[in-house]
This record gives structure tokens, sequence and C-alpha cells, in this order.
């Protein structure tokens, strides 16, 4: 019994010290930012940016491949924070991106020509005789954004048009990719104005089968007050499109669209700032990640 | 000579310890996506298994048997091969970082890889010499690798079938591995 007890703790002292020296010999040397950015973050290695944990996503802040905005329980100071020790300054990090859906053809708003009865894919609809939906530059509304979405950030509203929640979008690009209409865009969350129609048809014809589509008529274009927005040519006819680096978002091109196909919207917040969480108590132990949003 | 060739035969072809003895199926089926990953793999396995296989050898016969404790042999060869995972691990982070990734939490699950204690024990059930738990060892390594090679290279090849959404991912890959041990069952007449 003793001999078994004195070999073992030998054997085991022995590898423990050979473990040892091994580990001093072979030691890895981490970038000590890596170390720095990871003593203040949440820790709550939710995944809400995408990676696998908070200290992947540490190393991808580090070697530049990630924006630090998309650390959602991190809040709005810890960009700040990370840029302090990366050496760059905060406004150097791009502002964060949301798909944008430049279509508002709804069940009530836009013609249809035919009632598609088949898979609910929008390829396959688009397939049908170029879609059920007269017009052929807008929303299929089968729903392919919604199921490629990995964050769950896109859901079908009711009249058809995916919704999507800007919150929970971190600008991955998925359904962006993967929209046949690319009605879907990544914009900044700073531009609040928006030309949601892609509809180049002449105005009559554009109305004709839409409600809410761009009709050329220049009224934004003769109202812009920084010459942000124009009709320009685009395909076989003309669209409005925004220059973002131009608007200021003062809305007067919104208000005066005779269609409503240009678009103020509210605000979107800088940093990915959920409203589970922060507006509950912090005792709670709610990092506002948004996971739960998405289950 | 003939006795080395009939075991390295056997533990190759014939006992395979995934296909046909169904030890270390974890690895198997974990890091056999990537040709690349799973020969990595297959030489972290081969390592700590060779090594052990040497290590336990020689405790058993020098420490184990001598002070009369056979008994403690499942307990010693754990702490033989934990031990040497550690320390495989420490040497692919230094020096292998990529395949360090790439193998992720499969490699700390050497540990618990039941083809390298299986491989210890039965080094001991047949009484084998040095000479002969080396190469039973070193057979079974590369056993083991051959199979998560084959693995990989058909599921690599899967990649670009078109397979039903139900059976994509693990489902296919266990009925690959199905088939794979029924093909193997062909060698047991070799010998």
């Amino acid at each position: 019994m003793l001999i078994a007890v004195i070999s073992l703790a030998v054997m085991g002292g022995l590898f423990g010290i050979i473990l040892g020296i091994a580990g001093k010999r072979f030691a890895v040397e981490v970038d000590p930012r890596v170390e720095e950015i990871l003593t203040f973050m949440p820790n709550a290695n939710c995944g809400a940016c995408g990676m696998a944990g908070c200290a992947a996503f540490v190393e991808a802040v580090v070697a530049g491949e990630v924006n630090p905005r998309l650390c959602a329980p991190g809040g709005a100071g810890l960009h700040e924070k990370i840029a302090a020790i990366m050496g760059t300054a905060a406004s150097s990090y791009e502002e964060r991106k949301v798909a944008q859906l430049l279509c508002q053809g709804g069940y009530e708003q836009s013609k249809m020509l035919y009632d598609y009865q088949g898979v609910r894919d929008c390829h396959l609809a688009l397939a049908t005789f170029k879609g059920p939906k007269a017009c052929n530059y807008g929303c299929v509304r089968m729903g392919n954004c919604s199921r490629v979405c990995p964050f769950g950030a896109i859901q079908m509203g009711a009249d058809g048009l995916p919704v999507i929640n800007y919150y929970l979008c971190t600008g991955c690009n998925k359904c962006v990719m993967e929209c046949p209409q690319q009605i879907l865009r990544l914009v900044g969350v700073s531009h609040q104005v928006h030309v949601r129609c892609l509809n180049t048809d002449k105005g009559k014809d554009a109305r004709l089968i839409c409600s809410t589509a761009c009709i050329k008529c220049k009224l934004c274009e003769k109202n812009c007050p920084e010459g942000a927005v124009h009709v320009v040519p685009s395909g076989n006819g003309s669209i409005a499109i925004i220059d973002y680096e131009k608007c200021t978002n003062c809305g007067i091109c919104a208000a005066i669209c005779p269609t409503k196909a240009i678009q103020k919207n509210d605000p979107i917040a800088e940093d990915i700032v959920l409203e589970v969480g922060k507006s509950q108590d912090s005792e709670s132990g709610c990092q506002s990640c948004g996971v739960c949003k998405q289950l | 000579m003939q006795e080395y060739l009939i075991i390295i035969i056997s533990a190759v072809l014939i006992n395979n310890i995934v296909l046909s003895q169904f030890l270390g199926i974890c690895p198997f089926l974990g890091v056999s996506k990537k040709l690349s990953s799973s020969l990595g793999m297959g030489g972290a396995v081969s390592f700590v298994l060779v090594l052990s296989g040497a290590i336990t050898w020689l405790v058993r016969q020098y420490i184990l048997l001598p002070f009369d404790i056979g008994y403690m042999q499942t307990v010693a060869f754990i702490l033989i091969i934990a031990s040497l995972v550690q320390f495989v691990e420490m040497v692919m982070r230094k020096f292998t970082p990529p395949l360090y990734k790439a193998l992720g939490i499969y490699l700390p699950l050497i540990t618990t890889n039941c083809a390298v204690l299986g491989v210890a024990i039965i080094n001991v059930q047949k009484d084998f010499s040095f000479g002969k738990a080396m190469t039973h060892s070193l057979a079974h390594a590369a056993g083991f690798t051959l199979a998560l090679v084959l693995m990989s290279g058909i599921r690599e090849r899967m990649e670009d079938a078109d397979i039903p959404e139900s059976m994509q991912g693990t489902p296919i890959a266990l009925v690959i591995a199905a088939l794979m041990s029924i093909s193997f069952l062909g060698f047991s007449g070799l010998i």
C-alpha cells in the first residue's frame, strides 16, 4: 500500500517537474495588448460578435480583422478603451454598418402578376416568370435573408417584407450576398435617409406597379440643400440615389417625396446597445449580449 | 522477424484500432474534416501513442512489477498519458501554431483517447517484449493515422456531394465510418 502511494507520488512529481521545465522552455509569447484588453472585456463569451468568445474576439481586434464596436455587452466605452491601448484614435474605427432594405413593396403597395405557390425561396420564385411581383427590382418576399441571418436580426414582417433589427445586425454581409435582387445594402448607422426603391423604370410604369416606387420626379434633387440626392441614369432608366457622404440627415427629401420612396429613419445607436439588460438593473447579471433575443 | 511482420499487419489492417476495435472514435469523427488537420492529428496521436507505449512498458516492467503493485497499472498509465499529452500540446503550440488551432479541443482530448490507453493495455495483456510492444504501438499508430486520413479524404469529397439536409455532417460521417469498418472486415482472412 505504502509502496503504491510512494511510487505513484514520485512518478507524478517527476512528470510535474518535467512539464514545468517544458512549460518554461516552450513558453509562447502572447501579445501583451491582448491580455490587457482582456482584463476589461465583459467576458460574457456570448458570441454576439460572431467570434468564438471574448479571447478570440480580442485576438482578431488586435490583428485588425474585426471592428471593436461589434462587442454588444462592451457598450459604448469599449472601443475607446481598446483604441487607447492599440494607440489609434477611436474615430479611426469604421462606424458600424447594418443592412438596409431598399424596397418598400409590401402586399399593399405593389401589384402581383400571379399567385406563387412554389417552394418559398427567393431564387426559385424569381426563376418563375421573373417572380410573382410585377416589379422586377424589388423584394421577392420569400425570406432567404431571414433564413441566412446567423444572428436572427431579420424577421419577415406582416407586409411580407423583411424587418431588420438594427441592434442585432452585426453587418456580416450574409444577407447582402444572399439576396438575388441586391436590395440589401450595408450602410453606416449614422445615415438615416435612404432611397428605398431601386426601380429604374419610367415614372408612370413604376407607379402603376407599386405605390411607393421612385417616379423620377426629381423633387428631391431640386430641394436638397446639400446637393446630395440625384436622379442618375441606371440600367435602362434612372433612379434617385443619395450620396451618403454629403447627406446631413435633414430629411427634406423624405418629406417632399410624393411616393414616400425616400424615408428618414429614427437614429440607430452607434454602438450595439440592446434594450435588454441596459434598461434593467445591473444586479440581474444581464450583460445585454442579445443571445436571449436571438433565441 | 515474421512475428513482427504479423504484429504490424494485424495492427494496421486486421485489428485496426479505430475500424475494428472501435477505440479513439472521438478524433476520428471530430478532426476528419480536412486532410491536413487529420494528418496533424494522426501525427500527434502517433507520437503520444508510441512514447506512451514505451514509457508504460518500462514503468510496468521496472516499477509496478518489482514492487508488486500491478493493480495500479491503469492509474499509472493514465498519469503517463496525461503528462505526455500536456507535453505534446506545449511543443505544438510553440512550433506549429496553425496545427494547434486546427486541432483545437481535440488535442487535449488525446488524454482521454481510449486508443492510447487501449494500446498500452493490449501491450500488457499480450505480454509483449519491449521490441514487440514498440512495434505494436507503432503499427497501431499507423493504423489510426491511416483510418483518419482515409476518412478525411472521403469527407473532403463529400463536401461537393449533394447530401440530403438531414444527413449532412455527423450522420453521413457515421455511415461512412460504418462502411469503412465493414470493408476493413475483409482483411480478417489475411493471416
